[in-house]
């Protein structure tokens, strides 16, 4: 196998066992979980559903891939998705949509900026860096909307999370173009090989003429911008901008799509189709809970352990420790 | 660790915009610096100063503990429903309920130990899983009517000059933050923690058990995130399975404004103390403002881990050029 198809099935062979269980969980235990059906010109089912919603997860999980693979991390862009919808539904009554979704996802990305100067000219640890944004990035979009929910009601903004194209919802086809200029840009360029040098060893990619800092600066930008994004879309699915709740948890999400598609948070490699699996991974967990009758309140705990369990089982240390009493158990009769 | 104590430290300028804060709100706000503000800082701060107390042992060990907050509403909400629901004696639930928070927190640790998994993912997970069994024990806010909790919460130590005292829960976690600060500075586990924070394989060169130090840190980051939790049921008379969310920030905002690095293996408790002092004041000046509306508390909290940030990041560069 070559060295670049490795590299691009080592996610999904990451994801697949997971994945697999919770079909074959869902095959049993839930009735019509994969049922399709087509109404209006348009896909209707549960599975559409995970597609839906995991999109907006997979938005910011492709970003969060790109910042951790610099080695860094980016726990605001649940502040930032929410800083975002709050800019445009301030803007949409004023401006054209065009021009206010434009300003939203720049005034993301230039939060993107911010982070990225803090780890690049302050050489803040990214976790402390973001974490400024994580606590003020809430007060920012409250300011922004003036404490209050607003009302998002244009066509355009309605039709970001609630329309549908050739039978799919809008969000998966926001998700599918994000990805692929992404990987497009970052893969057809050396600036993906750049990311990753960051991350791997950022002192000798730097002395090898590596642009560490402005890799870290796109890194950032880009997951800023995807999180702006992600923030539109869900404004649009619930028709306001929620300066409160909006994006929350949005940062748990992405990280631990990342990280149960086979992320290393120590940085050096990324993955823009494994972020997205894990993200469909991560949503179709989260909707198999709800579809068992858990409450949304309750839900983060199963959650929890699912993912607990499939670090787990891919943690080398501890596969190390289970290889080794394996070994100990089938040895012992010959002994 | 530094042999020479050095002239400046994170911690001198915590104490210094402390200082000026309180200094600001005596001139331009009447009635800011009575004993009576000290009071209320005091005591609504006390759940706080104990949470971020735990922060900082496990951020003096180079780790992260992200799930305090959770375990604050989980212990709070197991408190509720040991008394309210199966009519527990408090006294049996706090037990049970701080041996629930150590004991996480024990096996937080020995999952960033054995596993080699970094510590803000597995508390992150701690976070969701901890957050959700709080939901599960009640899915909403439990009131407590228990004639021994509603003693502990009117009970107060008299202060001087103010008619409403010192409350009980706000004087036991004064002593515990004593106890914290002695038992760091002259146990072999305060030293121990503070050397794996220099440097994992340094420290183990030095000698010092690693698993039980990390195993250690963080069980003592759930028990006092478990005390706080208790002293969040005194305080409110009840226990919410929503409480405390966002509130690990706060608690290392204030361990980070108090000077402690989050590299670990720097700062001390008198620095929390200061820390969760400096944001109470910028809370309470936002209070006597009266016509600020409560995202800048955020907004605030934000700009002094910013400013703490930089001035750390500034004095590390200068100590390395002059070191």
């Amino acid at each position: 196998m070559s060295d670049s198809r490795r590299r691009f099935l080592a996610p999904v062979v990451h994801v697949a066992p997971a994945l697999a269980l919770v079909v074959l969980f869902n095959a049993v235990f839930t009735p019509g979980f994969f049922d399709i059906s087509i109404r209006d010109g348009r896909l209707v089912g549960t599975m559409i559903d995970v597609l839906s919603h995991g999109s907006r997860i997979g938005l910011v999980a492709v970003g969060m891939a790109l910042v951790i693979a610099t080695g860094g991390v980016d726990l605001s862009v649940g502040a930032v998705a929410a800083v975002a919808g709050a800019i445009a539904a301030a803007l949409s009554s004023a401006l054209p949509w065009p021009l206010a979704i434009g300003v939203a996802l720049a005034g993301a990305a230039l939060l993107g900026a911010w982070n990225a100067g803090l780890v690049n000219i302050l050489r803040l640890q990214p976790i402390v860096a973001t974490l400024i944004l994580m606590v003020a990035g809430r007060g920012v979009a409250q300011w922004i909307t003036g404490g209050v929910v607003l009302d998002v009601r244009t066509p355009a903004m309605e039709y970001l999370a609630n329309g549908h194209l050739l039978g799919l919802p809008a969000p998966a086809w926001v998700l599918g173009g994000s990805a692929l200029a992404v990987l497009l840009v970052t893969r057809g360029t050396s600036l993906g090989l750049f990311l990753e040098a960051s991350g791997d060893a950022p002192e000798a990619a730097r002395l090898a003429g590596v642009p560490t800092g402005r890799a870290r600066l796109v890194a950032y930008g880009v997951c800023a911008a995807l999180a702006g994004a992600s923030g539109l879309v869900e404004a649009s699915y619930i028709r306001a901008a929620d300066p409160n709740s909006a994006g929350a948890l949005l940062e748990l999400d992405a990280i631990l799509a990342v990280v149960i598609s086979g992320g290393v948070l120590t940085g050096g490699r990324f993955s823009i189709c494994g972020a997205i699996a894990g993200a469909m991974l991560m949503q179709m967990i989260t909707k198999t809970l709800y579809m068992q009758d858990v409450s949304a309140d309750v839900a983060p705990a199963p959650k929890a352990g699912a993912v607990a369990a499939i670090c787990l089982v891919q943690s080398r240390a501890f596969r190390g420790h289970v290889l080794a009493w394996a070994s100990r158990i089938t040895r012992r009769p010959t002994a | 660790m530094n042999v020479r104590r050095p002239r400046w430290s994170p911690t001198t300028a915590s104490a210094l915009a402390l200082v000026i804060a309180i200094t600001f709100g005596a001139i331009v706000y009447q009635g800011f610096a009575t004993p009576l503000v000290a009071r209320n800082l005091v005591a609504d701060n006390t759940f706080l100063l104990l949470a971020a107390c735990g922060a900082w042992v496990v951020i003096l060990s180079g780790g992260i503990d992200l799930s305090v907050g959770s375990v604050m509403a989980f212990t709070a909400v197991v408190i509720a429903a040991l008394v309210e629901r199966a009519g527990v004696h408090p006294a049996l639930a706090l037990a049970v309920a701080l041996a629930a928070s150590t004991v996480f927190g024990a096996l937080q640790g020995a999952c960033v130990h054995c596993l080699q998994l970094p510590a803000f993912l597995v508390t992150l997970a701690g976070l969701f899983l901890m957050r959700g069994l709080a939901f599960a024990v009640v899915p909403r806010s439990v009131g407590i009517d228990h004639p021994v909790i509603a003693t502990v919460a009117s009970a107060s130590l008299p202060l001087p000059g103010v008619s409403a005292g010192l409350p009980v829960a706000s004087a036991v976690a004064i002593v515990m933050v004593v106890a914290l600060a002695l038992a760091m500075a002259h146990t072999g586990f305060g030293r121990w923690a503070r050397a794996l924070g220099g440097g994992v394989s340094a420290a183990a060169a030095m000698g010092v058990p690693i698993a039980r130090t990390r195993v250690g840190v963080y069980a003592l980051s759930g028990f006092f995130s478990g005390a706080a939790g208790a002293a969040l049921v005194v305080y409110q008379q009840s226990g919410d399975p929503a409480s405390c969310k966002g509130l690990e920030l706060d608690a290392i905002a204030a361990v980070v404004v108090g000077g402690a690095s989050l590299r670990g293996g720097a700062g001390s408790v008198v620095g929390v103390v200061l820390g969760v002092a400096l944001l109470g004041v910028t809370q309470m000046l936002l209070v006597f403002q009266g016509d600020l509306s409560a995202w800048w508390t955020r907004i605030a909290v934000g700009g002094l881990l910013l400013a703490f940030l930089g001035v750390n990041a500034v004095g590390e560069r200068v100590a390395e050029r002059s070191g």
